[in-house]
């Protein structure tokens, strides 16, 4: 059973009458502890297309099945609840909540699921991207790739069967954007799925598997042959 | 967490806080202010005594003001009038009638002199109002109908007088004179009494005033044959519809008036004051409480402000919320909480601002001299908090809905 299945899948935004289409029938599937990059300029609707297998938007036609079940009749709370404990989400822009400490901000989805013992999973997760010194910190305190390494300790907490990444060193410098992209490759090396959208060539030959997407359409699935194995400093504690 | 939020906004907080913290505030000192002034009311109106009726010459409404007001005087109503009404046939529940007349005047008593107003009354008073004599007898029967020159003095004129002089005023002998008659010497009078202190009522200072026979107070201080006013007190409170008719029906037998378009008099019952101060203080009451709702919903309309200023500020935390899992309700509840806990915390500040107030006003009032009563109800607190709150979840349901029903991607896109 593939983790998620999509056949022609469609997505069409209206506005003042005009109907745009951003992604025209498009099909893949991939399994449990892939790694993938999905690849395209700005504009060719590889965003919209994460949006809808993260369960943050909705296609507007084809089958969408996420572990073996037909996503087309999840009603919102249901969808809530597969962010929570599915779905972890790595932005470009970090989105950490303000005047809050690291700690509280990986604690964050624990808030909004049945977990228990939320300090200890949270440090943990803390711990497996190298933070564990700045439980205390405030978000406005670490610099850009510490930011990044909180998101993914907050998208780590619930033990998600897939990990978005959107454009995850879009906004760090290429070191710490190299560690970063390490403890990507180290959770997957350990058996996280992870799915990672980029417009960068060299970001994406971090992955195991590249989807091309171009003008909503894929023009592109193959086999990452020579893959970058990022050397930072990124921690990862086995 | 919905603490925190609001501590890491904490100028913010109490801004919005400041609102409803005035309404609350201001809730209570209105109602605590209205029940004090309503006690004070109250007090002064009960203070001579209960069941008291008042006959006034001259006809006007019940309700409104007596016919002296205008400035007319009416000689109507006589000594005799009083004699009769004091026959328990004629009107069996009167347990007391006094006659009186009233004038300003001036006291003199050796080198001093104090200015006061005298009332010219009969032995009936000591009946219908109540007060106690600190030293002496009140004009008794005998003085009363051999117009004796005799004078009770309030405390205060006592005082005045005599207070460091070691002299006791009993016995003693003052003149009296009326305000106007400037040339006269005065009417020497013998103290027989003085009535202990007893503060003020209907607003008029009852220590510093002097009694003195009617006889004399009509004949030789004001110059008139007539009555200002009858006194009744009845015998209980049940009773008083029964007197005033029968008072009513005995002085227009007596008055010889046949139909009630010539009655000239006017029945003025202490029961009816009461009710009519009542009904002034209670919407005067009303319409400074609406007042300070009014504050309560522009306090409200502050934290829907701020409420959707904060929405549109933290559309990114919200669409966040929701990306890692947070559903449509949670996100509402977190919203409304934090309104609930700004209005609550500005409910509790208010309250305690409106009591400390209230008190520090009832402090004012009593150095000042006022029969206050600090009065606090459980109701107007329970009120205020129970409206305090509902305006934050009002005012704050809008924004939570708002803040619910965000997309999660357009709010984390959101710049």
């Amino acid at each position: 059973m593939p983790l998620i299945k999509i056949e022609n899948l469609t997505k069409d935004y209206e506005s003042g009458g005009i109907v745009t289409s951003v992604l025209r029938g498009v099909d893949f599937s991939m399994e449990q502890g892939e790694f993938v990059a999905i690849m395209g300029p700005s504009g060719s609707g590889k965003s919209t297309l994460m949006h809808i297998l993260s369960f943050l938007d909705k296609s507007t036609s084809g089958l969408y099945e996420f572990e073996g079940q037909d996503t087309k009749d999840f009603d919102k709370d249901y969808l809530a609840k597969l962010r929570n404990e599915r779905i972890g989400f790595v932005f470009q822009s970090f989105n950490l909540l303000a005047r809050t400490t690291v700690l509280d901000n990986v604690k964050l989805p624990l808030l909004y699921s049945k977990k228990k013992d939320h300090d200890n999973l949270s440090k943990k997760a803390l711990a497996d991207v190298g933070l564990s010194h700045r439980l205390d910190y405030f978000t406005n305190q670490i610099s850009g790739g510490e930011k990044q390494r909180v998101a993914i300790a907050r998208a780590l907490v619930c033990d998600p069967a897939v990990i978005f990444a959107d454009e995850p060193t879009g906004n760090l410098d290429s070191k710490s954007g190299n560690a970063v992209l390490e403890i990507l490759q180290k959770l997957n090396d350990r058996g996280h799925t992870i799915i990672l959208v980029t417009h960068e060539m060299d970001t994406a030959n971090h992955a195991k598997r590249i989807i091309y997407i171009k003008d909503g359409m894929i023009v592109g699935d193959e086999k990452v042959l020579k893959r970058t194995i990022a050397k930072g400093d990124g921690e990862l504690k086995k | 967490m919905t603490i925190r939020n609001l501590l890491s906004r904490k100028g913010r907080s109490f801004l919005t806080m400041l609102g409803i913290v005035i309404g609350v505030a201001g809730v209570i000192i209105i109602i605590s202010l209205g029940a004090g002034a309503q006690s004070l009311v109250l007090g002064q109106v009960n203070k001579l005594g209960s069941n008291l009726l008042s006959i006034q010459p001259g006809k006007s409404d019940p309700k409104g003001p007596p016919a002296q007001v205008f400035g007319v005087v009416v000689t109507t109503l006589v000594e005799s009038d009083a004699e009769i009404l004091r026959s328990s046939v004629q009107v069996p529940h009167a347990v007391a009638v006094n006659a009186m007349v009233r004038g300003a005047g001036t006291v003199l008593w050796q080198n001093k002199s104090t200015d006061t107003s005298f009332i010219g009354t009969d032995y009936g008073y000591a009946s219908v109002v109540n007060f106690t004599m600190s030293s002496g007898t009140f004009i008794d029967e005998t003085a009363n109908r051999g117009g004796a020159k005799v004078v009770v003095l309030g405390s205060k004129v006592a005082d005045a007088l005599f207070a460091g002089t070691g002299v006791d005023p009993i016995g003693q002998v003052v003149k009296v004179k009326n305000s106007s008659q400037t040339n006269a010497g005065g009417v020497p009078l013998r103290i027989v009494g003085v009535i202990e202190k007893r503060g003020s009522a209907f607003f008029q200072d009852q220590d510093d005033q002097i009694f003195v026979p009617l006889s004399v107070a009509q004949g030789q201080l004001l110059g008139i044959h007539y009555l200002q006013a009858i006194n009744i007190k009845v015998d209980s409170a049940l009773n008083i519809d029964q007197t005033i008719n029968d008072v009513t029906s005995v002085l227009k037998q007596r008055h010889h008036i046949l139909t009630d378009d010539d009655i000239d008099f006017t029945v003025r019952n202490q029961a009816t004051a009461v009710d009519i101060l009542k009904t002034i203080t209670d919407a005067l009451s009303l319409f400074l409480t609406s007042m300070a709702a009014i504050a309560l919903v522009v306090g409200g309309i502050g934290i829907l402000n701020i409420m959707l200023a904060t929405v549109a500020e933290r559309t990114r935390e919200i669409g966040l919320r929701k990306a890692v899992g947070a559903t449509n309700t949670v996100i509402m509840k977190q919203f409304l909480l934090e309104a609930g806990a700004v209005t609550l915390i500005g409910g509790m500040i208010g309250i305690i601002v409106g009591v400390i107030i209230s008190y520090l006003m009832a402090v004012l009032m009593k150095y000042l001299n006022f029969d206050w009563d600090f009065v606090i109800s459980i109701s107007s607190i329970l009120l205020a908090v129970g409206v305090s709150v509902l305006t934050g979840v009002i005012f704050g349901l809008y924004p939570s809905l708002k803040a619910s029903r965000l997309n999660p991607i357009d709010a984390l896109r959101y710049e």
